[in-house]
């Protein structure tokens, strides 16, 4: 077993989770545009993961 | 990625940064109470509010309320007669001191849409939030101003490219998500700087390039009045303002029949910018969140009354006006404007701490602490990470 502070990560493992959030905002961004009613609801939604992400991360660390 | 490769994304991150990252705080700052402009003049200003109706009313007849707001700006011609979309009680007549004036400097006079009767006219240009849309817009320097302005927004989306970049190097031995609270400030914020900038990838960059296309937005009306517009009109180049135009009324109407299934948005008077000497151009609008912001013009000639032409807009003024709301944040309510009131307070964590990491760049004689930093090296020395 390799310790975890020596093992690297490839690129595809640092950029699933940015890709996949990325891939959120642009759903996020759309939906309200192209839909009402739900489809604003999808964007309030998706768009305040990264919010909610970075205080989780945040809080989490420290 | 080679070291020589990633050396150059640094390079481009560094300076990219560098040049935008001042001008890109004040359009963060300046930018957080323009998502609430309208509750911000509501508060601090107050509004003689239109006369609420019950459904069904019809509405005043175009002519009168156009004649309202002359009566109440005398000396004053009419340029733009606008729905108001926030509130169906209220329409706006744009005036100018002539019909040639530039209506940047217009008034906009607010006339109750069913009882035909002024509402009021007030001075906008002192306001809180006319002084931040002015910073925001153009920092009070007109065209070079938003060109300039547009310019730092390029170098921001170049800064959020190559930072995506190097972000990999950065996080070659990290955990995504990783928020190290233990180490010095410096890695601290590093990991802050990488979070935020990295979760914001899509938003920062979709409103930093729309608000690139937005400062654009005059150089884009200006070509669609002399390709399409100058197109429509050609015929009818030569002809003076009509001593007796047609009613106002009457072209809005002959207008939604030319174009079924579309609502009015403004229409231009004869002589102004986005008209013919002869012609009102009545623009409508469709009625879901986007075709609300695509606009069609219908053109009607003011001496007989009659439609002469109506097209769809061309590719450049379409992709201006999708590209207005996903700067703005204003198309899906309140919350959507609290989320991008706080993705912009997110933005301004990455560009502060950006401004940090770089005041603490490696100087000589800091190799401990730049140990500590390995992945800071990455921005500016690619090959100690």
């Amino acid at each position: 077993m390799i310790p975890a502070r020596a093992r690297r990560l490839t690129v595809r493992q640092i950029f699933a989770w940015p890709a996949v959030i990325a891939v959120l905002s642009t759903i996020g961004l759309l939906s309200a545009l192209l839909g009402d009613g739900i489809w604003d609801g999808v964007s309030w939604i998706v768009l305040a993961i990264p919010v909610v992400l970075y205080c989780g991360f945040v809080r989490r660390g420290s | 990625m080679t070291t020589s490769a990633l050396r150059k994304w640094s390079w481009a991150h560094k300076w990219s940064s560098i040049i935008c990252t001042l001008f890109m705080l004040m359009l963060c700052i300046t930018g957080l109470p323009l998502i609430f402009h309208d509750e911000i003049d509501e508060l601090l200003h107050d509004q003689v509010a239109a006369a609420v109706v019950p459904e069904g009313t019809p509405p005043a007849n175009l002519d009168r309320v156009v004649a309202s707001a002359v009566a109440a700006m005398p000396g004053q011609v009419p340029h733009f007669l606008i729905w108001d979309r926030d509130d169906p009680n209220a329409m706006l007549v744009s005036v100018g001191k002539t019909i040639d004036a530039n209506p940047a400097d217009n008034r906009i006079v607010r006339v109750d849409a069913h009882t035909g009767s002024y509402l009021d006219a007030p001075d906008v240009t002192g306001r809180f939030t006319y002084i931040m849309l002015k910073l925001h817009s153009d920092m009070f320097a007109d065209l070079p101003g938003k060109l300039f302005l547009g310019l730092m927004g390029i170098l921001f989306c170049v800064a959020i490219i190559s930072g995506v970049v190097v972000y990999a190097p950065s996080m070659r031995k990290q955990k995504f998500g990783v928020y190290r609270a233990e180490r010095p400030r410096v890695v601290r914020w590093l990991d802050l700087h990488n979070l935020a900038g990295i979760l914001l990838v899509m938003w920062t960059l979709v409103v930093g390039f729309t608000g690139v296309i937005n400062t654009w937005a005059d150089l884009v009306l200006k070509m669609w009045r002399s390709g399409q517009l100058a197109e429509m009109t050609a015929q009818y180049r030569d002809r003076t303002l009509p001593a007796h135009p047609t009613p106002v009324q009457e072209a809005a109407e002959v207008a939604a029949k030319a174009v079924p299934g579309m609502l009015p948005s403004f229409i231009a008077f004869p002589g102004t910018i986005f008209s013919s000497k002869s012609h009102y151009t009545v623009f409508m609008r469709g009625d879901t969140p986007v075709t609300s912001r695509l606009l069609k013009p219908a053109l009607i000639d003011a001496e007989t009354g009659k439609l002469t032409d109506s097209r769809n807009m061309p590719w450049y003024v379409t992709t201006l006006f999708v590209s207005q709301p996903l700067h703005f944040g204003d198309y899906g309510g309140m919350p959507l404007k609290i989320i991008w009131a706080l993705l912009d307070m997110m933005t301004i964590i990455v560009l502060g701490t950006g401004v940090y990491l770089w005041l603490r760049r490696r100087k000589p004689g800091e190799s401990a602490a730049r140990e500590a930093v390995g992945a800071a090296a990455a921005v500016n020395h690619p090959l100690l990470s």
